[in-house]
C-alpha cells in the first residue's frame, strides 16, 4: 500500500468528512452542472462557486499544498484540450471560460475524491441501482489498484537490478513484457480471489 | 483524450451520456450471461491490470514517453464486452479518485474510449484475423486494430468537442487525427509486443480469454456506435453546421424541416475553399495511412514471429 498517496486525504476527520457520502456526490454533481451551465455573461456565478469550494477546502482540512499539487497535475490535459480553441476566431476569450469552468470543476472532484472514501461512493452506486458487477468490478478494481501499482514497481525494480543499462530498443521489450507478465499474474490473482470468495461463502 | 468538465455544452454531453449507459447496459447484460462465474473476479483484476500498466512509460525521442491505453489489448484478452466493462470502470475510476476526466463528461469519454475505442477496433481485430491466420495473423491483427481504435476514439472526441461549440472542426480535426496517427503507432507496437509475450507464455489465455461472440451481440454494438458517430461526428465533417441543434430544429418547428435540408444538403462542403481543405488533406492522409499502417503491421507480424522460435528476441528481465 505505498501507492495509496492519491486519494490518502479521504480520511481525515473534519465536517466535511464526517458528512454522508450520498450528500457529498450529489452537491459535488450538483456544483460541476452549475459551473458548466454557468452563461458567461454572469462572472459573479463563477466568483461565487469558487468561494464555496475554497470554505469547503479549507473546512475539510486538507493541506492546501497538497490539493495545489493535485490541481497543478491535471492542468496540462486541460491545457492541451483548450490549446486548441485558441487557434479560432475569439479564440482567446473560449479559452479563458473553458479555463476557469475546468479548474472549478476539476477543484471540485478533488475535493470529492479526498473527503470521501472509495467505498462509500460504490456503496451509494450500489443504493442507485447500478448492475452489482459493475459495483463488484469497481470494489475489486480498487482493492487490487495499489496491489498491482507495487506489483509494477517490484518487477521493474528486479529489472533495473538485473541489467546494467537499458538501450532503447530493448526498453519497449522489456516494458511490454513487464505488462504481459502483470496480466498473467493478475488473472492467476484472479483465479485465487475467486477461490477464496467460494470459501467464504460468496453467490 | 479524456475530456474534462467545461468542454462539453449540456446537448453533447447528454448525449453521449445516453449512448454511454446504452452501451455500458449492453456489455453489462451480455457479460452477466456468457461470463463463466469463475471469471467474474478476473473483470475487476483485468481492470487494475489496465490501470497499472497505463502507469509504465515508454520512452519516446527527446525525453518524451507514451503509455498503453490498452482498449484493443482487453479486447483481444478478454472479448469485446467484457473489454467495454473493463475500460469503462477505469475510467469511472480515474473520474472519481482521480479527477482525470470530468463527470458530465464521463458519458463522452466511455463512448469514445471504452466503446468507439473497443468495438470498432475488436471488429476490425476479427476481420484481419480471419485473414491472416496463425501467432502472424494475431499480432497483426491486435496492432492494426490498436491504431484504428486510437485514431477512430480521437475522431470521436472530436466530434464532441466541436458540436459543443468549445473547438472549430476544421482546427481541432487536423490537429488531433495527425497527432493520434503518430500516437496510435506507439499503442500498436505496445499492443503487438504485449500479446506476443503472453501468446509465447501462455496461449491459452489468448485463446481461451476471448470467447466467440455471437453476431447478433455484436450487431447491437455496431449500431450503437454508428448512431453515435452519425450524431456527434457526422454533422461537423459534412456542410451542416452543428447536427444536434438541426435535429432539435426539425423535432421542434416540422414547417421548417423541409426547407432545410433541400438547401443545404446538395452544396455538400466540397465547394468550400481554404478551411475545409485541411479537413479533406487529413481525411486522405487518414486514408494512406491505413494502408501503411496495415503494411507496417504486417512487417512487424513478421518481424515478432520468426520460424524458429527459439532465435525470438526475449523480454530481457
Amino acid at each position: 500500500m505505498r501507492l495509496d498517496l492519491l486519494d490518502r486525504h479521504s480520511r481525515l476527520d473534519s465536517p466535511v468528512h464526517r458528512q454522508p457520502a450520498a450528500a457529498k456526490l450529489f452537491v459535488a454533481v450538483a456544483s460541476v452542472l452549475t459551473t458548466v451551465l454557468l452563461p458567461v455573461s454572469k462572472p459573479a456565478g463563477f466568483a461565487i462557486v469558487a468561494a464555496v469550494l475554497l470554505i469547503v477546502a479549507a473546512l475539510s482540512r486538507i493541506p492546501p499544498v497538497f490539493l495545489a499539487k493535485r490541481l497543478l497535475l491535471l492542468e496540462p490535459i486541460a491545457l492541451g484540450v483548450a490549446g486548441l480553441a485558441v487557434f479560432q476566431p475569439d479564440g482567446w476569450r473560449v479559452f479563458a471560460v473553458v479555463m476557469v469552468r475546468t479548474n472549478l470543476c476539476l477543484l471540485t472532484m478533488i475535493l470529492l475524491s479526498n473527503t470521501t472514501p472509495f467505498a462509500g461512493l460504490l456503496s451509494v452506486l450500489q443504493r442507485l441501482r447500478v448492475p452489482s458487477l459493475l459495483v463488484t468490478t469497481l470494489a475489486l478494481m480498487y482493492r487490487y489498484l495499489f496491489v498491482l501499482m507495487d506489483e509494477v514497481g517490484r518487477m521493474s525494480r528486479a529489472r533495473a537490478s538485473r541489467a546494467f543499462s537499458v538501450r532503447r530498443g530493448t526498453a519497449w521489450w522489456s516494458q511490454a513484457g513487464i505488462v504481459g507478465q502483470l496480466f498473467i499474474r493478475s488473472t492467476e490473482r484472479a483465479e485465487r480471489i475467486y477461490a477464496a470468495m467460494c470459501a467464504r461463502g460468496w453467490q | 483524450m479524456h475530456i474534462p468538465d467545461g468542454f462539453l455544452d449540456a446537448k453533447t454531453a447528454a448525449t453521449a451520456g445516453a449512448l454511454a449507459v446504452g452501451g455500458l447496459a449492453l456489455a453489462l447484460r451480455q457479460v452477466r450471461i456468457r461470463l463463466p462465474r469463475r471469471r467474474v473476479p478476473l473483470m475487476g483484476l483485468a481492470a487494475a491490470f489496465v490501470f497499472a500498466a497505463q502507469m509504465l512509460n515508454f520512452p519516446v525521442a527527446g525525453g518524451t514517453s507514451g503509455h498503453l491505453v490498452g482498449g484493443v489489448l482487453a479486447a483481444v484478452l478478454l472479448g469485446p464486452s467484457a473489454a467495454v466493462v473493463v475500460m469503462s470502470a477505469v475510467l469511472i475510476v480515474q473520474c472519481f479518485l482521480f479527477a482525470d476526466g470530468g463527470v458530465l463528461a464521463l458519458g463522452a469519454n466511455i463512448f469514445n474510449m471504452a466503446i468507439v475505442g473497443v468495438i470498432i477496433g475488436y471488429g476490425i481485430y476479427r476481420t484481419v484475423r480471419r485473414l491472416f491466420a496463425g501467432l502472424r495473423g494475431l499480432v497483426m491483427a491486435s496492432a492494426f486494430a490498436a491504431w484504428c481504435s486510437t485514431v477512430l476514439a480521437a475522431i470521436s472526441c472530436t466530434g464532441q468537442l466541436a458540436s459543443s461549440g468549445t473547438v472549430a472542426w476544421s482546427v481541432a480535426f487536423p490537429a488531433m487525427a495527425n497527432i493520434h496517427m503518430l500516437i496510435g503507432l506507439g499503442e500498436a507496437l505496445i499492443t503487438a509486443l504485449v500479446v506476443v509475450g503472453i501468446a509465447r507464455a501462455r496461449p491459452e489465455l489468448v485463446e481461451e480469454g476471448a470467447p466467440p461472440q455471437r453476431y447478433g451481440e455484436f450487431a447491437a454494438f455496431g449500431l450503437l456506435v454508428a448512431l453515435g458517430l452519425a450524431l456527434l461526428v457526422a454533422p461537423q465533417a459534412s456542410s451542416f453546421p452543428d447536427g444536434l441543434e438541426k435535429v432539435a430544429a426539425t423535432l421542434g418547428f416540422e414547417h421548417k424541416a423541409a426547407a432545410a435540408p433541400l438547401v443545404a444538403a446538395p452544396l455538400g462542403d466540397y465547394q468550400m475553399p481554404g478551411v475545409k481543405s485541411a479537413t479533406w488533406a487529413t481525411a486522405w492522409a487518414g486514408a494512406i495511412g491505413t494502408v501503411v499502417v496495415f503494411a507496417l503491421a504486417w512487417l512487424l507480424a513478421r518481424s515478432l514471429t520468426p520460424k524458429s522460435k527459439d532465435d525470438a528476441p526475449a523480454p530481457r528481465g
